[in-house]
């Protein structure tokens, strides 16, 4: 059980304390996270297991890993954000610390929303300062390990909005692990294919631009509708408890 | 118009509209895809690049273009049953998921016994062998996903929101690896589009799609009627009609 800090989160204040309700979401997220480090430690360890398979159950040849790396890493990435995403919100549904936010007058999504970010900052950004080491250890040139970083930063976000989705869904389902990678993959594939093709481009010297405004024109299409999805979809699982 | 949308509403007068109106379905979808895959199969000339190869277009398309058209079908159910609390919207997503991928099943299990004599290979990573994969995986996931929820409830919201999430998510996902491939390698082995078909060919694959609708709409009523008798096995009327069969 994670020990839960007392923060006084003002959630019943009237309307109008709606920035202060986002900011107190961050602020307890984060003090849970830096109590709970192993936490922090697990999808971190995950990712660089996963990437350190493929040398040893492909090929080590620096030419194989120089044309694979970035695909790697990204699909490796992938994995490790849908399976911390599966405890996102499984302890607050457990304490019932969700009902409170259904209950709330602040807008659920605007909540949502603002987990999400605290989330990709505790547990996503650790993974994508981690890159560069690996970008080393697979011999890509330090030109590509910084596109490949650059397209995680613009991609992973998506990738936790969009999850969390499918997290809010089968946040009161038992065993639900496996139940939201099936449900969610397809949902990632066209991050993906541009951020891979992104640094595919970088390494033959064509212009990386296109790439990056695709992956922040869902960025940005993520931002405004997945919080949407998200509120709906806690609605609906709290109303399941 | 709106009357007869809030019958909709209503198991009891759906499950008796559905009943007439599925021997009219089930024979004329028996007779038109009979005349259609007949005229398609042994009366409509040879390709003259393909030979008889390209005999499988009159399965391969209808069930590809179902299989798209009922994942889009089940979102406009989706809103429905969420804006409305409408219980045959549900009933309709439940019983489309499976013919849907069905369907997408069928379309790609063609697509590979048609790239074979065509393309040399059963499979290649083309842009819309990809994107069907894609939506078969979408369909798998909604099943997935009622499958493990109990309340039914619960059950039509959650897949509701799934199933709209997916189609804003449908031409994303068609567009990023149709971009993919373009962008990844010059197509090696393109899609041979058939370009401007004689009418000797198009007349039976008309037929056909038409005829697939028909079967299509047949199977759905059909196991719209099971999943209301399974729902309303507590309702007098279920009892009543059960008694009469």
């Amino acid at each position: 059980m994670r020990s839960e800090p007392r923060v006084p989160v003002r959630l019943q204040e009237q309307e109008s304390g709606w920035p202060r309700a986002a900011v107190e979401t961050v602020r307890r997220e984060w003090l849970i996270a830096f109590r709970n480090r192993q936490d922090l430690m697990n999808p971190l360890v995950f990712f660089v297991l996963i990437v350190s398979l493929f040398p040893l159950g492909v090929s080590p040849e620096p030419e194989f890993l120089r044309q694979a790396g970035p695909g790697i890493v990204w699909v490796a990435a992938l994995l490790s954000i849908l399976l911390s995403l599966n405890l996102l919100f499984r302890n607050d549904y457990a304490d019932g610390h969700l009902e409170q936010w259904v209950l709330s007058p602040q807008p659920l999504a605007l909540l949502a929303l603002a987990r999400v970010a605290a989330v990709w900052v505790t547990t996503v950004l650790p993974l994508v300062l981690l890159v560069p080491v690996l970008a080393v250890m697979l011999h890509l040139s330090p030109g590509t390990g910084l596109v490949l970083v650059l397209t995680l930063l613009v991609g992973t976000p998506v990738l936790v909005l969009v999850g969390a989705i499918g997290a809010a869904l089968t946040v009161s389902l038992r065993g639900s692990g496996v139940l939201l990678v099936l449900i969610m993959t397809p949902f990632y594939v066209p991050v993906l294919i541009f951020g891979t093709g992104a640094v595919t481009a970088a390494v033959e010297g064509a212009s990386i631009t296109g790439h990056l405004a695709l992956l922040g024109a869902m960025l940005s299409l993520a931002v405004v509708l997945a919080p949407l999805a998200i509120a709906g979809a806690l609605r609906i699982s709290v109303s399941n408890g | 118009m709106w009357q007869w949308f809030h019958k909709l509403g209503s198991p009891k007068w759906f499950f008796g509209i559905a009943g007439r109106l599925m021997p009219w379905l089930g024979w004329s979808a028996l007779i038109v895809l009979t005349a259609g895959v007949v005229w398609g199969l042994l009366f409509a000339p040879a390709d003259y690049q393909q030979g008889d190869s390209y005999r499988i277009i009159f399965i391969h398309v209808p069930s590809a273009y179902l299989g798209q058209s009922l994942y889009v079908a089940m979102a406009v159910a989706g809103v429905v049953g969420l804006v409305w609390r409408m219980k045959m919207a549900d009933t309709f997503i439940a019983s489309a998921t499976a013919v849907g991928a069905a369907m997408t099943f069928l379309a790609l299990l063609t697509g590979a016994v048609w790239g074979k004599p065509t393309w040399g290979t059963w499979w290649v990573w083309d842009a819309r062998l990809t994107s069907m994969l894609l939506l078969l995986f979408l369909y798998l996931g909604v099943m997935a996903l009622r499958g493990a929820m109990e309340d039914p409830d619960v059950r039509a919201r959650a897949s509701a929101i799934l199933v709209i999430v997916g189609v804003v998510n449908i031409p994303i996902i068609k567009y990023s690896v149709e971009w993919w491939n373009t962008l990844h390698q010059p197509a090696t082995i393109k899609v041979t589009e058939a370009p401007s078909m004689p009418a000797s060919m198009w007349v039976p694959l008309l037929i056909c799609l038409l005829g697939f609708h028909l079967l299509v709409a047949w199977l759905i009523l059909w196991r719209m009627r099971n999943d209301i008798l399974l729902r309303e096995r507590r309702a007098r009327w279920v009892r009543d009609w059960v008694l009469a069969q």
